[in-house]
């Protein structure tokens, strides 16, 4: 079964331990500038929301890396970098809609989300279940399910 | 490890900056951020000098676990000698610059001397530069904070300033930092305005390492993130509460200071605590909770982001306050609410607003509000002096308008921006000052919490309830329950209290942590990361060299035994209502006590035995 990073803004506080989580476990170091998952805050909305790599099937990455640095890991699903391979040129982070793939200056290469070999460290490290791992089938199933409760209640009220 | 053994010294009368090793000496003996920095200061200034001359320093301080995945560890302290209390400051605030410093690769910043002309200090890595704030003053921290985004063209810059109070001369202005959090009390930011220093602007990319057992140090982390989420207070009242969690039980005991400590009960507290926050309002349908919101690594998020009803009369034409901000802590609530006698919510959150826009202590300027309120009812301060306007206890409007003319250093805002303490002494009433030290109370009232009164009375930075918090024990029953209203073995219970907490303030995470963790939770996190072995009883010893450290400071700057004092009010004038009616401080019992269990005269000097046992210097 191949799981996605499900991500419920609503949930989240701010508090970074995701990229905290995601850079010691990529770099080495505590370092949320070097971190693949990002949460960006909307001060005056009061909303804080994680954003990060959806390992897209048909990933433009992947389609226009010139040196074929990106592939799928076929047990996670999720686009890899090779970093031997990479060139650097970030043809990638043009290519990508959401700019889930960004360049790292320090090692010249580009740096985006792996899900960790399938054991997604920002998703362990979340205190508040904004991020979680789950079944790729099934990442709306609680949206669904809280949908589903608001019908049967206005079904009730009728 | 853990720390990154660099401090930048800013020279600002010379316009120099150079980089120097930290003592890592003194490190392994006062930790970091506040007992390091006092360290600093100890060794560098006169405690005689001035605090808003240029012999004055002013150190900004991490702590080794600044910046690790360790839950909470964003803290930073700003360390100096105060103005309004001409005490050691030591003002410890959250967000996100504490972290950002750390990651650009310093443990602390000493600034000394003072700027001929507006300066701020812009940090990106190794590079650090002093640059014209010329455009700056003037502005409001808010104002200063889009500038310099809009300047530097980066969104993750982190920016800590002062607002036109401190300009200004605002005894109790605040440095703030991310917006909405505040190195708040004792005026730290007045002294960062009389140094000409506006803002200091941080951008680090190089991440925090230097871990001495980083497997060890993730395994501790994770465990003790989960004590925090199973514990009833971190993982539930604070996240969903805020500290406003405390505003109707602290008001059900008796211990709510209003209307200038004159009654320790608040009729309109269910107005202004968490639980109103939830409230949806009438006009528009939301509550003025937005959503809770974490600081740097906070897994217990019990900030609070908040709006104002746009319709209220305080915004209504201001459309620039309708956004979210940070909203009420249960600190400022207290002081701008059940002091002043103001049960209107919104009003509250308009002056909370305020006090981060222009970087003002919520808790000093609400105390000082609530003593002019007290001398205007007495005919004492007259509409003669406010330019007309009433200030009567319960009026939304007075408060309001204080908050305007003291973030604007205006009329009698300047009068305001004093203090209590100079406030009433200037109104020949000094005895309805409701400070020790001259620093203004927080919201317990030690008539219903007798330890909060030995607490105020011996915190080394005038009275405060972060230096010793003991409501914890009274009131929560943490770790151990302890009758509020009684005074036997609240010596003890205060020492221990502020010693375990001078240790947590100079680790880098906050103090709320341990309404779960105790020091053994603590440890293993900080041996896992720091150079050394590092055991409860080291922390705990680290902890009383730097309370005597702050004391032995306090004393040479001139104070006695003779200021661990409280207000006659406290001591003479009994609670009226609730479970401690008829109750006054019991300081008197208490005090001696403390003083032995400290090793200290009778006369509450630091002896040479003590400066001896934990090698202070002389």
């Amino acid at each position: 079964m191949q799981r996605s990073l499900y991500i419920d803004a609503d949930k989240c506080t701010g508090c970074l331990q995701c990229e905290m989580a995601c850079s010691y476990e990529n770099e080495g170091v505590f370092n949320p500038a070097k971190s693949r998952i990002k949460v960006f805050t909307f001060h005056h909305e009061g909303r804080f929301v994680p954003y990060t790599c959806t390992q897209c099937d048909e990933a433009w990455c992947m389609a226009a890396c010139p040196v074929d640095a990106i592939t799928m890991n076929r047990q996670t699903g999720a686009m890899e970098v090779s970093e031997a391979v990479c060139v650097g040129c970030k043809v990638c982070t043009i290519a990508c809609p959401f700019g889930t793939v960004n360049y790292n200056q320090d090692s010249g290469k580009v740096i985006k989300c792996d899900l960790c070999g399938g054991d997604p460290e920002c998703a362990k490290a979340c205190p508040t279940e904004a991020i979680t791992y789950v079944d790729a089938d099934a990442t709306g199933f609680d949206k669904m399910r809280a949908w589903a409760a608001k019908t049967d209640n206005a079904t009730a009220a009728n | 490890m853990a720390w990154t053994k660099k401090l930048l010294r800013v020279n600002l009368t010379a316009g120099s900056l150079s980089e120097e090793a930290l003592n890592m000496e003194w490190a392994a003996d006062y930790i970091g951020q506040r007992g390091l920095g006092t360290r600093y200061l100890v060794a560098e200034t006169d405690p005689k000098c001035e605090p808003l001359g240029a012999d004055n320093k002013l150190i900004f301080a991490t702590g080794p676990l600044t910046g690790t995945a360790v839950s909470t560890g964003g803290r930073y302290s700003v360390i100096t000698k105060s103005p309004l209390t001409g005490a050691v400051a030591c003002s410890n605030s959250g967000g996100f610059i504490g972290a950002e410093l750390k990651s650009a690769g310093w443990d602390m910043i000493i600034f000394e001397g003072k700027s001929p002309t507006p300066v701020m200090l812009h940090i990106v890595n190794e590079q650090a530069e002093l640059v014209s704030a010329d455009d700056l003053w003037g502005k409001s921290v808010w104002e200063t904070d889009r500038l310099l985004h809009d300047k530097y063209q980066d969104p993750q810059m982190r920016i800590a300033a002062v607002g036109r109070a401190a300009e200004g001369g605002c005894l109790y202005a605040a440095i703030i930092n991310d917006l909405h959090r505040a190195a708040g009390r004792s005026g730290v930011g007045t002294v960062m305005a009389s140094k000409n220093l506006k803002a200091v602007a941080v951008r680090g990319t190089r991440g925090v390492g230097n871990i001495k057992d980083a497997a060890r140090f993730m395994r501790s982390v994770a465990e003790q993130k989960q004590v925090l989420a199973d514990n009833a207070v971190t993982g539930q009242g604070l996240p969903k509460l805020g500290t406003q969690v405390l505003m109707n039980v602290i008001n059900e005991i008796g211990a709510l200071p209003t209307n200038n400590m004159r009654a320790v009960q608040f009729d309109g507290a269910a107005k202004i605590s968490g639980e109103a926050m939830l409230e949806p309002r009438a006009s528009d349908g939301k509550p003025n909770l937005t959503t809770n919101a974490a600081c740097f690594g906070c897994t217990i998020a019990c900030g609070r982001i908040s709006t104002i009803d746009k319709t209220h009369f305080s915004v209504q034409n201001k459309p620039q306050y309708w956004g979210n901000s940070g909203g009420l802590e249960y600190e400022a609530a207290w002081a701008m609410g059940a002091d002043t006698g103001v049960d209107d919510i919104d009003a509250i959150t308009y002056t909370n607003f305020i006090c981060n826009e222009d970087g003002m202590d919520p808790i000093s300027f609400g105390a000082t509000v609530a003593a002019a309120m007290e001398l205007f009812e007495m005919g004492v301060i007259t509409t003669k002096d406010t330019g007309g306007m009433e200030l009567k206890f319960g009026s939304a409007k007075a408060l309001t308008w204080c908050a305007d003319q003291v973030a604007a250093g205006a009329g009698f805002g300047k009068v305001l921006g004093l203090g209590s303490k100079r406030l009433c002494e200037k109104y020949g009433h000094p005895e309805l000052s409701m400070t020790v030290k001259g620093q203004e109370f927080p919201a317990y009232d030690p008539r219903g919490i007798q330890g909060m009164g030995l607490t105020y009375a011996t915190s080394n930075r005038g009275a405060c309830h972060l230096r010793s918090y003991t409501v914890a024990s009274e009131v929560l029953g943490i770790p151990e329950k302890t009758d509020p209203l009684a005074t036997d073995g609240k010596a003890g219970l205060v020492k221990a209290f502020q010693d375990a907490t001078a240790t947590v303030d100079s680790l880098g995470i906050c103090v709320f942590t341990t309404f779960a963790w105790t020091l053994d939770n603590i440890a293993p996190q900080v041996d896992a990361a720091c150079d050394g072995d590092w055991s409860v009883e080291r922390l705990l010893e680290a902890g009383e060299r730097i309370w005597n450290l702050e004391r032995d400071y306090n004393m040479k700057a001139g104070f006695t035994g003779a200021d661990d004092n409280l207000p006659p009010r406290l001591l003479k004038e009994a609670a009226n209502s609730g479970p401690a009616k008829g109750k006054v401080s019991g300081l008197d019992v208490m005090l001696p006590e403390y003083y032995q269990l400290r090793g200290w005269s009778k006369d509450g000097q630091v002896t040479d035995k003590v400066r001896k046992q934990f090698a202070l210097p002389a």
